[in-house]
């Protein structure tokens, strides 16, 4: 959706107006940041203070322009370690207060230059606690940012943002997820080996599980129960990903397949609504989802409460308090969002396979849900035992 | 689950006086402690040694003990409440050394009080340098990260001498163990800096331990605080980077939060090592901090402490996110856990989440270097300042250029014009840290310094240094353009200058400035701190301003009062201001007004988002003031601004508030010039009849000598408009005379010098009192244990006065009276008087809220600073007493006669500073004030107040052993009465020659000891110094022999502070420590809850 006029502004051409226009017409003014152009998207805000070029890589956020709550932005530069995939997702970026300068011993490159590199269009030095504010209020909605010297009158603006697609039913996961199978080895013996589904997977995903022995062969968003046993896999996953869950109808009838092989099933994120699909609860869109590192998630099993990464716009709606029957056994919901009681995780109790909706991964955000990749081990265990 | 239901009673262990390291922010977490348990249902029982703190109101709690915070105190109030457990995390290190050495001593199995909020081995883990290593080190088994610095643990010279071999040589640091505020430790270059370093560190240490380390000065640095509930939830409730890289304490250091310079990656290994830590330390419930070192060339991260309690850094973090720990951790040791309980201002989510910023907080410390002029002032590990200011922006810029102007100190922002300097020179200049430091990387930017230079010069982080360098952009342009329009004006705004920086910059005036500003309508908007970066609806109206675009104040129907409260404290100006001012808000609001609460303090309850209705969190300035009382008004009616409680900072504003058109209720911005103007208030006295001491106002040296001539020497000098006695001095002669003028930089014709009469002998007496433009209430009089001329901040004062009779009473009453009415005062007014011979002196009028006010509504159970509040808005003393708020009938002058004896003493901050030659400086009181804190003792008669009093501030009295007496010539007389008490009660005298000979021919036998001029005698006779130093004197007695200079019995009375042996320094102190002693000596002394006292004293009065 992003348009780039020019990939490499110069210094003074860094500070060409911008404006920020939404569906419902409020209208920001700032500066350009990054590339100069156009690009539309959704508009969601994230609340993380750190991770910037975590969040920026998450394909999750493919067609969404990105509100940073956290002023400062671009502190710590670019460095080639911490990208959660090999190029930034987000359709826009808005920021408050772009760093100047880059400081961090492990930083190769600006972020200014990076977006600009990427062609990805940002605005900054608008207020954007009030544009947060509004989100909030009004719900995540459709969003353009218009940089340069030659805008376009207001009317016109606005006419082009609602022509922009929305969210809702946009089917995006095969735009994001790699075209060819690939295979992360494990670090170390390996133990297992998963067959994990692109959706729009983060790089640390794999890595996590590979840190535990396993090899994980990751698999285009289209890859069909064949192709996952073909890799003789002793679990399958299915990985984080854009796009409303109600479109996801091939990866649902294989992830059926797999809950009918009872071969242990872990998922997260776009992974759990697809489970939720799968064992036959519907899928919804949050008025404006949760996006941060520090949502309070309480394990159902354990009642311990972690602090997590949350990047999600949709949910599953299952009941919260009863022991649900599926075509594959009795499910629960096994984590609950602490500020909003929206589901967060789901499991079998009679196979085993489930699933989360927050982001164990970190990768940006705390490390307290890393048990989860564990639990997905003891599973393979149990299965071999 | 839900609370304990095995808890019925509570004990609350306060953090006593106000030190360096250790100040209002333990009132303020210990207030949300007992409001929070009072809540559950438990019986709340506190202990606290400090008056002046909102903690000790008897509304807190439902036991307040006045007490002294030792081991022996707190048993004879545990015996007698008997409670089941003990809260000792939220009163400080004070606290938490009280309640181990109260378990060590088996003192609470005795009682079989549990420990709650912290196990005594989880404070050790934490503590004690060795196991916290260990602790280090399993963490760093566990997770792979994390380690300590490289050390050795030393309990002797000979260990820390063979610790530097060990560690590869010098730099090294050195920490004593089991110390707050990091006392006595420091860097040590050489083995001389070694030797005195770690010398005083064993002594400070109560183990008797210090721990060498290798050096990581310049590396960045952390803190992360930490709750953890009995379920093992862990969160991180605030990331705080320091700008002033390692070398200095936090406490010393700006600092900043969120974490400004970490990717999520590096924040996250310190979140995992963080949680790793209060799990292996066993923190069971409750918070803690931890401190980190960070690498800046390749991340390697070093633990260096971790504080197993509530500490400063969490007040602060507190007032940073919104997230109140101190309340939480009261909870949490009640058996909640985190998610059990709301977060306050969604009120909708739980605390079991992790505050996100949508703003930048910047704190920056005040310190005192001017009131000790011998002290280096180079920063290091010990902490130095007595206060702080906190700012919130919108973005780095902004917060930190208002924390700067929060500081309200001259200098302390930036400025932009006239000459920099040298650039190399400055830039030599800001490797030493110091106060200050940021102005001069500031002018060495100024004078050409690139990043890298200044990088190198200071390590401080390349991106706060290019945040410097934006702001000194802005300044250009500021300066460059043709005129202000909007945009540029928006955009300094936006970065934080002031109208007086742009003023000085355009070279307009201030209020030329803002009137432009305004016209062209660039005003701040007000964002809310919600602990959520906006994702939830706020409950809680906390604010800060910013140049931004929305803003969140909402409307209002009932009419709002504004109370400007104190901004940072310092030593003259501390948590008593914030007192009265919390105290006016819960009045005010009682009485059904809106209360809007102004100040930059984080460390107080002001400040708490609980105490008004709204809350500002911003700069005292009048930009600042005159913007909110903007944006109040623009939300609804507002009754008017109370200037009067919050010290000389509000009072300084009120006139300038009132010219722009805002109403100031209380005594009038007149009156208030009528008492600190000398020529009106001459006139005052002169209506009234009443003498004051002969003076005149001098702006040169001729005309101070001539005044001086003419009144006979000595005289007492200050600068006018002065709070703390800033500069104040007595004056013996005409040479120091001359040099006192040269040196005082700040005389003008519109600041003159005041030359009054010292009165010699005369005794000092404080009157804290209301008016309502008909009627008087005599708070309360104070009669000082000290003469006239020390600070009435530094004497100790006993309440009812001790030797003052009826009729000395009533002629105080009406002097007050006179004055008041005189002066036109709607509300307090304080008065200085002194007695001699026969004639009371007025010394001077202050028509605001005192030092004193908190002492003496505790003293006579009346809240004065309330109804101080409700005169201003109008309500009359006939009114308050048929309310109840006063009483029926009475006042503190006419206190029944068997009233208790209560008895406020100063304690002093001698110990944190040094010389450059690493020397202490000199402890003699003066008519500057100096005291950062104070102490009070209550009980059925004098003596043991007094003792009480000394307990409290400095250690119990001996009772029995070695005494040392040296007084000048003209207190040789008065000091053989209590002498010879000392003697009685068992004491062996020692003393120096001439005051031995004296004590001889008064049938008194003294030792003659050898002063330190004379040296080591022939048979190694050692000195007095070398007596205090080896610990073999238990009580001194040191008289100086003027003031000003070095004097004789400097090396005694900074051993005395070295070695902690009680030294008087008055013969009047002597006096009042014999009857203290006496009462030790006959036993049985008993502990009294406020409430106990304040029933005696109702019933009495009705």
């Amino acid at each position: 959706m992003t348009t780039s006029t020019q990939g490499n502004a110069s210094q003074k051409e860094k500070a060409l107006p911008a404006v920020l226009v939404l569906e419902d017409g409020r209208v920001f003014h700032g500066r350009s940041y990054g590339a100069v152009g156009e690009t539309f998207g959704e508009a969601v805000f994230s609340t993380g203070m750190t991770g910037y070029q975590e969040t920026l890589t998450d394909p999750s956020y493919h067609r969404q322009v990105v509100v940073m709550t956290a002023p400062h932005v671009g502190n710590t530069g670019v460095n080639d370690e911490d990208p959660e995939s090999q190029r930034i997702w987000v359709a826009g970026y808005v920021v408050r207060d772009p760093a100047r300068v880059s400081s961090n011993w492990r930083s190769r490159r600006s972020l200014d230059e990076e977006l600009r590199n990427q062609g990805v269009v940002g605005i900054s030095g608008i207020d954007t606690r009030a544009l947060t504010r509004h989100l909030r209020e009004r719900g995540a909605m459709r969003v353009g940012i218009f940089s340069g010297n030659a805008l376009p009158d207001a009317g016109t603006m606005l006419a082009e943002v609602r022509q922009a697609p929305e969210m809702k039913g946009a089917n995006l996961a095969a735009e994001v997820a790699t075209k060819e199978t690939y295979v992360v080895p494990a670090i170390g013996t390996k133990k297992f080996t998963v067959a994990a589904v692109d959706l729009g997977i983060k790089g640390m995903t794999p890595h996590r599980m590979a840190e535990r022995g396993i090899e994980v062969h990751v698999l285009p968003a289209t890859a069909t129960a064949e192709e996952i046993y073909a890799v003789n896999p002793d679990g399958v996953f299915f990985s984080n990903g854009p796009g409303d869950p109600a479109t996801a109808d091939g990866p649902v009838a294989v992830m059926k397949e797999v809950l009918a092989r009872k071969t242990p099933l872990f998922g997260i994120c776009f992974g759990n609504q697809i489970l939720g699909r799968a064992l036959g609860f519907g899928t919804y869109k949050l008025k404006y989802g949760h996006r941060g590192i520090n949502q309070p998630v309480q394990d159902r099993t354990t009642g311990k409460v972690e602090v997590t990464a949350h990047n999600h716009g949709f949910a599953v709606d299952a009941p919260l308090d009863e022991v649900s029957q599926t075509p594959y056994g009795r499910a629960e919901v096994s984590h609950v969002c602490l500020n909003d009681n929206v589901v967060e995780g789901l499991q079998l109790l009679d196979q085993p396979a489930f699933s989360v909706q927050y982001h164990p991964e970190a990768a940006a955000g705390p490390h307290d849900a890393a048990y989860l990749f564990d639990r997905f081990v003891s599973l393979m265990e149990g299965q071999r035992a | 689950m839900p609370k304990r239901t095995d808890i019925q009673s509570v004990l609350v262990i306060g953090s006593g006086p106000i030190v360096i390291g250790q100040a209002a922010e333990f009132d303020y977490s210990g207030t949300q402690a007992c409001r929070v348990l009072r809540a559950e249902g438990l019986r709340v029982i506190l202990v606290n040694s400090n008056p002046a703190t909102i903690m000790t109101d008897p509304e807190i709690a439902d036991a307040t003990y006045v007490e002294p915070i030792t081991p022996e105190f707190v048993e004879k109030i545990i015996a007698k409440e008997r409670p089941d457990v003990l809260l000792p995390t939220l009163g400080g290190q004070t606290a938490l050394n009280t309640a181990i050495s109260m378990h060590e001593q088996g003192v609470l199995a005795k009682y079989g009080v549990e420990l709650i909020g912290a196990n005594v081995e989880a404070i050790n883990k934490g503590e004690d340098r060795d196991l916290f290593k260990g602790v280090v080190e399993a963490v760093r088994e566990k997770i792979g990260h994390g380690e300590s610095a490289r050390s050795v643990i030393c309990h002797t010279m000979d260990d820390v001498l063979k610790g530097v071999d060990t560690l590869g040589g010098y730099p090294v640091v050195v920490r004593p163990s089991f110390t707050m505020g990091g006392a006595g430790s420091g860097f040590a270059h050489d083995e001389d800096e070694l030797r005195r370093i770690a010398g005083q560190g064993l002594t400070l240490s109560p183990t008797t331990e210090v721990l060498l380390e290798e050096s990581i000065l310049g590396w960045k640095e952390y803190e992360l605080e930490l709750m953890r509930d009995k379920n093992d939830n862990v969160v991180v409730v605030c990331s705080i980077e320091n700008f002033d890289p390692m070398g200095v304490h936090t406490g010393d250091s700006i600092t900043v939060a969120p974490a400004m310079t970490l990717t999520d990656r590096e924040y996250q290994r310190l979140r995992d090592i963080g949680i790793a830590i209060i799990r292996e330390v066993g923190v069971d419930t409750g918070g803690c901090n931890i401190q980190f070192a960070v690498n800046p060339e390749d991340g390697r991260i070093i633990v260096i402490e971790m504080n197993p309690r509530v500490s400063r850094s969490s007040a602060l973090a507190s007032k940073a996110t919104g997230f109140p720990i101190a309340k939480i951790a009261a909870k949490l040791a009640v058996g909640y856990t985190l998610d059990e309980i709301p977060n306050d201002i969604t009120e909708k989510t739980p605390a079991s989440f992790e505050p996100t910023l949508d703003y930048v907080v910047v704190k920056a410390p005040r310190f005192a270097f001017e009131k000790f002029p011998s002290a280096d002032s180079t920063l290091t590990t010990t902490m130095k300042s007595v206060g702080e200011a906190m700012a919130i922006g919108r973005n780095f810029t902004e917060a930190l250029q208002k924390a700067l102007r929060s500081l309200e100190k001259k200098g302390s922002q930036f400025t932009f014009v006239g000459e920099p300097g040298d650039k190399a020179e400055l830039l030599r200049e800001a490797v030493r840290p110091t106060d200050g430091r940021i102005n001069a990387v500031m002018q060495a930017i100024r004078a050409g310094a690139t990043p890298e230079e200044v990088f190198e010069s200071t390590k401080i982080d390349p991106w706060f240094v290019d945040q410097l360098f934006l702001i000194k952009e802005i300044a250009d342009e500021l300066a460059a353009a043709d005129k202000l329009d909007p945009e540029l004006l928006a955009d300094a705004k936006r970065h934080g200058f002031s109208d007086a920086q742009i003023a000085e910059i355009r070279g307009l005036r201030e209020d030329v400035v803002r009137e432009v500003r305004h016209a062209l309508g660039v005003r701040p908007v007000y964002k809310t701190v919600d602990t959520c970066a906006a994702e939830f609806a706020a409950r809680t109206p906390y604010f800060y301003s910013s140049y931004d675009e929305e803003t969140e104040v909402a409307s209002r129907e009932k009419p709002a009062v504004i109370i400007l409260g104190s901004g940072p404290n310092r030593i003259g100006q501390g948590i008593e201001f914030d007192y009265s001012c919390v105290h006016a808000s819960f009045a005010l609001s009682d009485a059904g007004y809106e209360t809007v609460m102004v100040n930059c303090n984080p460390e107080t309850v002001s400040t708490d988002y609980d105490t008004s209705d709204r809350l500002y969190f911003e700069p005292l300035t009048l930009e600042d003031v005159l913007e909110i009382v903007h944006a109040e008004q623009q939300a609804g009616p507002v009754a008017g601004v109370v200037v009067q409680l919050g010290g000389q900072t509000p009072l300084g504003l009120s006139q300038a508030l009132k010219d722009n058109g805002v109403p100031i209720v209380g005594t009038s911005p007149e009156a208030i010039h009528a008492a600190e103007d000398r020529g009106a208030f001459g006139r005052v006295l002169a209506e009234a009849g009443l003498p004051a001491p002969k003076h005149g106002t001098a702006t040169t040296f001729a005309e101070a000598k001539a005044i001086a001539d003419e009144i006979g020497y000595p005289v007492l000098v200050r600068p006018s408009y002065v709070l703390g006695g800033r500069g104040m001095e007595i004056v013996y002669d005409e040479t120091r005379l001359s040099s006192y003028i040269a040196e005082s930089t700040e005389i003008s014709p519109s600041r003159p010098v005041l030359v009054d009469r010292f009165l010699d002998d005369a005794i000092e007496i404080d009157v804290d009192a209301l008016y309502d433009g008909e009627e008087l209430y005599l708070g309360g009089v104070m009669e000082h244990i000290e003469e006239a001329g020390i600070h009435s901040g530094d004497s100790a004062c006993a309440l009812p006065p001790i030797t003052l009779g009826g009729f000395d009473i009533k002629r105080l009453r009406a002097s007050t009276e006179a004055i008041a009415k005189g002066v036109g005062v709607r509300g307090l007014i304080n008065i200085q008087f002194a007695m001699a011979g026969d004639i009371l002196y007025v010394l001077e009028a202050n028509p605001r809220a005192s030092r004193t006010v908190p002492f003496t509504s505790k003293a006579t159970a009346v809240p004065l600073a309330k109804a101080a509040a409700r005169i201003s808005l109008g309500a009359t003393v006939a009114e308050l007493r048929a309310e109840g708020l006063l009483p029926a009938n009475g006042d503190g002058g006419t206190l029944p006669f068997d009233a208790p004896i209560s008895v406020k003493e100063a304690v002093m901050p001698w110990s944190r500073f040094r010389d450059i030659h690493g020397r202490g400086v000199d402890t003699v009181l003066g008519p500057e004030m100096r005291s950062t804190g104070e102490v009070m003792g209550i009980d059925s008669v004098f003596g043991t107040a007094y003792a009480k009093s000394q307990a409290g501030a400095y250690g119990p009295l001996p009772t029995k052993g070695r005494a040392f007496i040296s007084v000048a010539n003209r207190d040789k007389r008065s000091m053989i009465f209590p002498a010879r008490e000392l003697v009685a009660h068992g004491f062996e005298l020692m003393a120096t020659s001439g005051t031995a000979e004296v004590l001889k021919r008064n049938g008194i036998n003294a030792t003659i000891v050898r002063k330190q001029s004379e040296g080591e005698g022939p048979n190694g006779e050692k000195t007095i110094v070398q007596l205090i130093h080896d610990g073999e004197v238990d009580l001194i007695v040191n008289t100086p022999y003027g003031t000003g200079g070095r004097l004789d019995g400097y090396e005694i009375r900074t051993a005395a502070v070295a070695r902690s042996v009680p030294c008087l320094t008055t013969v009047q102190a002597l006096a009042a420590a014999v009857q203290g002693i006496d009462a030790l000596n006959h036993g049985d002394v008993g502990v009294r809850s406020l409430q106990e006292h304040a029933e005696h004293l109702t019933a009495a009065r009705d």
